[in-house]
């Protein structure tokens, strides 16, 4: 009983909310993720090779692995989605050298490989998606979901400009804090809102893939080894059991 | 076959050694869930070394290229990817067998007389498994890797005198660097063989003493003769086949939530492998927030939560390795004349929850980002863990009168406790709320009393052991 | 319970205990070999090395008569040479001193089993690596008498082992090395590339 209550007790002063791992407080647009999706990863794969990767590298990915994994055929990669004489069981490395990098953004841009499991992938959406117009920034640009991101939109064009809505709140202690809270266009894009958010979950999706091109696998493996290792463990059961009635 | 045997034998004694400590090895009966651990580390250890060297033929101990070598093998090597998720899972799934195996010994009192050397043993695997998880998440070389093995090695920093020069003669350097990598990586390719050489010997001692079981009582002085031998302990069983069948069935269920992991969630959403190790190490940036794989937690939480004194932070760090240390003189600390918690009293028992959920709470503790209301928590939990050991006499004297020696930890528990709650109220400038501060101190002087003192002024007889087996 | 009834149930509980011990058995070993495969099967040459060893292209616009030039396929060495009308003219004279002098043993693909070894007469691609042990033999196109053979036709010797070879890549008799040098799969790409690694007709 008084074990009881002393858990009761540990349980009320243990705070209800813990702070995320992550440190941010911004709201995330939530995405259904479809890695199964070949269209949406052949598009989203358009889209990466086109935009991303002449400033990005994807250092760990191969270009036959991807059209292996989705189903685009060799030659469309060759003509399509190589841009210079790099090879097909090449690295999608970048044009792009990490001194000029530094020099115009102030830093290199990131090897995106493995940027889906670095970040969630509802914060790719969302940051994706989530550019607007600053002129107090070098590149013009900023981002609600990574503050002073020295990377600019770079597809401005389909998206449109967006201008940031602030919500001004005040808390307990009498501050008061202006948060963005939504994005209002303020040049239309040669995309919809809704054809462009469709474009940024077919790039998600990609970027979640190539973090672990072999996920379709794995869990393909699993199902099997876990249907195998039930009828192993049922039949090791019975055979304990015969065993076992020496003993009982 | 037979006469190869025969020439064999002769020459080196395997018919002897099968069946003195498999076919012959008689083992009580009534072993129940909790000792199907011993054999799943067993297998444990086996997969991580067949893993660990599968995977040291792909990877790269240079800090250029270190974490594209991990990539390497999670996408050039076929089947890579397998090995790898299987030998991080491994390492947690080992230190989840070992706590359930060690539990099992603090339930039924497995590490009492004859025992201890059983235990002590099995504490030095555990070191021994603790430094090579430590050794080994430095190799994947990724913001995590580094930056806790960064934490860590400055642990020894904070030791008077020899501190600075001890923490660069590990790293070989001013900072962790290719230099710590490389020697980590040799360390971590050795320590795996000194820890098989040390089960051996756990194995050796165990077969030595017999196992105990979830009685507590000694099967060698019970009756003799069972249907296999006139001779054997009438409630021993042969080992093989009827433990090795059960712990086949064991070793089968576990392979089966082993893998279940392996293949639908191998990050273990953060526990087994944590985010910022996707991101290459960078000596110039540390992550927004750091911690060390869940196993470590508990022992981080109690180095965090000990406050720096004197101008100095060794405090924390004496605190954890006390914490480890004290596990090794538990044999020494039960007093009980009886060794299952079956038969011990109540209290024992409240004291073995409160240690279960206090490991726990601090695990949990050591994971989260500090803030005051969290840090007076880890104070009151890292002086709980002490208590469960400090008071161990106490609660199992049964009604004995207390050693010198027992009266002398009492002692201590009670100026900890003491000390404690002064800090909490006058040192602690700018510390937790007054609820927070009330809560704390009356459930200190709480679980003080009823460990320590309660037991002394109303004893608990242990009940009486029976003369067999229960089943 | 009489004590035939006895017998009758033991034997049924150790005719059970055997199917169940042997299915058992059964399962686990196709477990273990489950679980050996990726193990083992991730000793094989990685994507990395399947990329390095892809197909070479070589520009041979520019070989001349007798010049011999290397490249690196699959990490050994490939010799391209080009054979002077002279070499070709006497390469049928050398049937005497050969083991397979008609290229019976498998060292080559179907399209240079011919008196040349080659697919166009001049061109000899080879990979140079001895059919011995492994070291990689030396060019010697050079006619007449020479410190190891007094009446030398050129060819290729392999200074580990004294191993000879013709300018088709043939080997010698009575010299350690039991067959001809390889010939790797190669198909011309046009006039002046010729592709190391990639069987002629291969899309």
């Amino acid at each position: 009983m008084k074990y009881r209550l002393l858990l009761l007790i540990i349980g009320f002063l243990a705070p209800a909310s813990v702070p995320a791992a992550g440190g941010y407080d911004i709201r995330l647009d939530h995405y259904d993720y479809g890695i199964k999706d070949r269209i949406s990863l052949q598009n989203g794969a358009r889209l990466f090779v086109n935009y991303c990767l002449s400033c990005h590298s994807a250092h760990f990915m191969r270009y036959n692995r991807m059209a292996e994994d989705l189903g685009i055929p060799e030659q469309v990669v060759r003509e399509n989605m190589i841009f210079d004489d790099r090879k097909i069981a090449d690295p999608m490395t970048t044009t792009l050298a990490k001194e000029d990098g530094e020099a115009w953004f102030g830093i290199a841009p990131p090897d995106l490989t493995l940027i889906g499991k670095l970040r969630d992938p509802d914060w790719l959406y969302t940051f994706l998606r989530s550019f607007y117009k600053d002129d107090s920034t070098v590149s013009g640009w900023n981002n609600s979901v990574f503050p002073n991101v020295a990377m600019p939109h770079v597809m401005w064009t389909k998206q449109g400009i967006q201008k940031p809505v602030y919500t001004t709140s005040v808390d307990d202690a009498g501050y008061e804090t202006r948060k963005i809270t939504g994005f209002e266009l303020v040049r239309e894009g040669t995309l919809t809102q809704e054809e462009f958010d469709h474009a940024m979950e077919d790039l998600t999706n990609f970027l979640y893939y190539m973090a672990e091109p072999s996920r379709a696998d794995r869990i393909r493996w699993g199902v099997w080894t876990m249907f195998f290792l039930l009828i192993f463990a049922v039949l090791t059961w019975f055979l304990k059991r015969e065993y076992w009635r020496d003993v009982h | 076959m037979k006469a190869l045997m025969q020439w064999v034998d002769a020459r080196f004694p395997v018919g002897n050694v099968v069946r003195e400590h498999i076919t012959e090895y008689y083992a009580p009966k009534n072993f129940n869930f909790w000792y199907f651990f011993g054999s799943l580390a067993t297998l444990v250890l086996m997969l991580q070394i067949v893993t660990g060297i599968l995977l040291a033929m792909n990877y790269k101990p240079d800090a250029e290229l270190a974490f594209a070598s991990v990539e390497y093998i999670m996408r050039d090597v076929w089947g890579g990817w397998f090995v790898r998720y299987m030998h991080s899972t491994g390492a947690s799934m080992f230190f989840v067998v070992i706590y359930l195996h060690m539990f099992r010994a603090l339930l039924y009192g497995s590490y009492r007389n004859p025992r201890e050397l059983i235990w002590i043993i099995g504490m030095v695997i555990y070191m021994a498994m603790m430094v090579t998880a430590f050794l080994g998440y430095l190799l994947p070389w990724g913001q995590m890797s580094y930056w806790g093995a960064q934490v860590i090695v400055n642990l020894f920093e904070t030791l008077p005198i020899i501190g600075g020069p001890l923490s660069e003669w590990i790293r070989g350097d001013y900072v962790i660097s290719d230099i710590t990598l490389n020697r980590f990586y040799a360390l971590h390719y050795l320590v795996p063989f000194i820890l098989a050489g040390l089960v051996f010997l756990h194995l050796v001692a165990l077969h030595k003493a017999g196992s105990n079981n979830p009685d507590g009582i000694e099967i060698k002085k019970g009756p003799k003769g069972n249907r296999w031998s006139e001779s054997a302990p009438k409630d021993g069983i042969p080992f093989h086949p009827y433990y090795t069948v059960k712990d086949l069935l064991g070793a089968v269920v576990f392979m089966a939530i082993f893998l279940a992991i392996v293949f639908f969630m191998p990050e273990m959403f953060g526990f087994f492998i944590e985010k910022p190790n996707f991101e290459p190490a960078n000596p110039l940036k540390t992550p927004e927030h750091i911690a060390p794989v869940w196993y470590f937690t508990p022992y981080y939480a109690i180095l965090r939560a000990i406050p720096s004194f004197a101008g100095t932070q060794v405090w924390g760090v004496l605190a954890m390795f006390i914490s480890i240390a004290l596990f090794f003189v538990l044999p020494w600390l039960d007093r009980s004349p009886v060794r299952s918690v079956r038969y011990k009293g109540p209290t024992t028992r409240l004291a073995l929850g409160l240690f279960v959920v206090t490991f726990l709470v601090l695990g949990w503790l050591g994971i989260q980002a500090p803030t005051t209301n969290l840090t007076i928590m880890s104070q009151f939990f890292t002086l709980l863990y002490m208590l469960f050991f400090l008071l161990f006499p106490c609660f199992s004297s049964a009604g004995q009168p207390l050693p010198l020696f027992a009266k002398g930890l009492l002692a201590i528990s009670v100026l900890s406790v003491l000390a404690t709650i002064v800090y909490w109220w006058f040192l602690w400038s700018g510390g937790p709320s007054f609820t927070h501060k009330i809560s704390y101190t009356v459930l200190s002087v709480l679980v003080l009393f009823m460990l320590g003192i309660k037991p002394l002024i109303m004893p608990e007889p242990a009940k009486p052991l029976p003369e067999r087996l229960t089943q | 319970m009489t004590d035939e009834d006895v017998e009758m149930t033991q034997e049924n509980v150790s005719s059970k205990r055997r199917l169940l011990t042997i299915a058992t058995a059964g399962f686990g070993l196709a477990g273990a070999t489950g679980l050996a495969v990726p193990f083992a099967g991730s000793l094989l040459p990685s994507e990395r090395a399947k990329a390095a060893g892809a197909p070479v292209e070589v520009d041979i616009s520019k070989l001349e008569p007798g010049q011999q030039v290397t490249v690196e396929w699959r990490g050994k060495p490939v010799w391209i040479i080009q054979r002077t009308p002279e070499v070709l003219e006497q390469l049928p004279g050398m049937v005497d001193r050969l083991i397979d002098p008609d290229s019976n043993s498998n060292q080559q693909p179907e399209y240079a089993q011919n008196p040349t070894r080659s697919i166009r007469e001049d061109i000899l691609v080879l990979v140079g690596i001895c059919t011995h042990l492994g070291c990689s033999p030396q060019y010697h196109p050079e006619i007449g008498s020479v410190t190891f053979d007094d009446d030398w036709r050129g060819g290729f010797l392999c200074v580990c082992h004294g191993s000879k070879f013709d300018l088709a890549g043939r080997v010698y008799a009575g010299v350690p090395a039991p067959t001809n040098l390889e010939v790797p799969p190669h198909r011309y790409l046009d006039d002046g590339r010729i592709l190391i690694g990639s069987d002629q007709g291969a899309a």
